[in-house]
């Protein structure tokens, strides 16, 4: 070993700029350098490769003017533009209008079209549920789940039961204008009391309702007397929205509470609850988000997903 | 080739060496960086952009906590599908408040620079308590203890002066009121008079109506929870920028 003074001084001392060393068994020239007997050779760029590297180089340059390049050169205050007038975003923006242009023109059709005309074209029906599919995949099945199977709290679109509407203008008003969505003002909406929290009712009188309830949708509580009051309160409180038999309402979004159906669980504790806190649940406004042709794309798919009216 | 022949003193001398490596390299850098110092504007010219109320300051600070980023990004990238699945491209002037800013490049979860208004809080809410109860093939871990966990906002005032510290506009006005701007906007049955100063102070802010989002996030009305700040926080991203008045072809803000 070498002392470290090899620090600010490389290489060996018989290097030489002048004097070529050959290695013999290959006769190719050396670099010069010497570490332990081991020389390294000097072999020169495989040609295939050194005339590469130079296209590149060359190609550089030529993208540089070509494409949106430097930085900012003083004075110009701006990136440098390229020859071709290159933008992602004037591409994005381009591409995007002519997917929506060729959507409209599908869309159109479809826009004019009844409900039976897209049931019977077949092209205008597969367009519909395919752009729709895809849609929904996107912006709705986060909610209602994929296919529409939906969750507590968040309705089932594959089946018949529609708390506004389930028609195909029903529901595209609905995906257009949504539902308690304050910044429309065309929005679906009605506000059920939180009868307990407000102290609208008292405990023991939600138990009666519930009671009533559970009731009228068909199972025995056991407590006749309980649903006799319940039955008072019922018609005083809720039949102005749930109809006085409770079978609902769609003006109001009011649901149908004799069906074995519950948006927010039909468990006795979930029911009361209900009545307590009061559901209100919300569905954002699509139409500024989606553009008219996947709106009426996506009515159609969720129409024809269960039981469209 | 005199040039040539003086490599040697380059290649023997590491101390020379190193200066030389270190001027190579610094030219990349400058010309990265200089045109920075001159350049007047290297963000787009937007309508309605603010900075943070201080509910969305906690929230995003909750974000930040739990390491949403780690899964989910926030750029709307320029392509076709990206802005199809997800809205508008982002801007840089998106994110000129942010510090740091969460844009990201994994996304094991969505994109959620544009994710504002895209749910209802409810649905907000019960996926971030338990998100397989909605999408069940979701990876998502539950963040049910955000529900429960109040709100600590004692030092939200500092948070906002350290934001000003590091270039976000903040008046004076809206870092000493931070405190009650902030119950304001979850809790408007009791600061009713609070909230229109709320109001006044952010839309000045943004130059237009409609960026500051008033009520109880999380449904629970008792009290203000991490919940409550997340998904207010959560509401609002992507929702600023007036897109009516953006425009893509306009010279400065081509990229």
């Amino acid at each position: 070993m070498r002392p470290p003074n090899y620090l600010f001084k490389t290489g060996s001392p018989e290097m030489s700029d002048h004097t070529k060393d050959i290695d013999q068994p290959t006769g190719v020239e050396t670099t010069g350098h010497e570490w332990d007997g081991i020389k390294e050779l000097n072999n020169p760029l495989p040609r295939w490769w050194l005339y590469i590297w130079y296209a590149t180089i060359a190609f550089s340059i030529v993208y540089m003017i070509a494409m949106p390049a430097l930085p900012a050169l003083p004075g110009l205050g701006t990136n440098t533009r390229g020859v071709l007038g290159e933008s992602d975003r004037v591409n994005v923006a381009r591409q995007v209008d002519q997917l929506r242009s060729e959507r409209t023109v599908a869309g159109t059709a479809l826009l004019d079209a009844s409900l039976e005309e897209i049931e019977t074209d077949r092209s205008l029906q597969q367009f519909a549920m395919a752009a729709g599919e895809s849609a929904f995949g996107d912006n709705c099945a986060t909610c209602h789940g994929a296919g529409g199977r939906g969750a507590k709290g968040y309705p089932t679109l594959a089946d018949d039961i529609w708390l506004w509407s389930g028609t195909l203008d029903g529901i595209e008003y609905t995906l257009r204008h949504g539902i308690r969505h304050e910044e429309d003002p065309e929005t679906r909406f009605s506000i059920m009391p939180a009868f307990g929290r407000d102290g609208l009712l008292t405990r023991a009188q939600i138990d009666d309702v519930a009671s009533y309830v559970f009731d009228i949708s068909g199972r025995d509580v056991g407590d006749d007397e309980a649903v006799e009051r319940g039955q008072e309160i019922f018609a005083a409180q809720c039949a102005v929205c749930h109809g006085e038999n409770g079978t609902g309402d769609r003006k109001v979004g009011a649901p149908n509470l004799t069906d074995q159906e519950w948006l927010f669980g039909g468990e006795y504790r979930e029911v009361y609850n209900t009545i307590y806190n009061a559901r209100n649940a919300h569905m954002p406004a699509w139409g500024e988000r989606l553009d008219d042709a996947t709106i009426k794309s996506l009515a159609v798919y969720v129409h024809s997903l269960g039981g469209g009216e | 080739m005199g040039l040539l022949n003086n490599h040697g003193i380059l290649e023997r001398h590491s101390l020379i060496l190193t200066i030389a490596i270190l001027i190579t390299v610094s030219i990349g850098g400058i010309i990265q960086m200089a045109p920075l110092f001159y350049m007047e504007n290297t963000i787009e010219k937007v309508e309605g952009m603010r900075p943070y109320t201080p509910l969305e300051v906690a929230g995003r600070n909750i974000y930040i906590r739990e390491g949403c980023y780690v899964c989910h990004s926030q750029m709307v990238r320029p392509l076709r599908d990206e802005v199809e699945r997800y809205g508008h491209y982002s801007l840089a002037a998106e994110s000129m408040y942010d510090h740091p800013f969460q844009w990201g490049s994994k996304r094991t979860g969505p994109d959620l620079a544009r994710v504002g208004g895209k749910y209802s809080d409810e649905w907000h809410v019960d996926h971030l308590i338990d998100p397989r109860a909605l999408v069940p093939e979701s990876v998502m871990p539950p963040y049910a203890f955000l529900a429960e966990k109040s709100l600590d906002y004692e030092n939200i005032e500092h948070d906002l002066k350290a934001l000003k510290m590091v270039g976000v506009p903040y008046t004076e006005e809206m870092i000493e009121n931070a405190e009650i701007d902030l119950r304001a906007q979850v809790d408007p049955d009791i600061y009713f008079d609070e909230q229109d100063a709320l109001v006044a102070r952010y839309t000045e802010a943004a130059g237009r109506d409609g960026t500051v989002q008033i009520r109880d996030f999380d449904l629970d009305p008792d009290r203000i929870t991490e919940m409550d700040a997340l998904v207010a926080y959560l509401q609002m991203t992507g929702t600023l920028v007036d897109f009516s008045t953006y425009e893509a072809e306009d010279l400065m803000n081509r990229r």
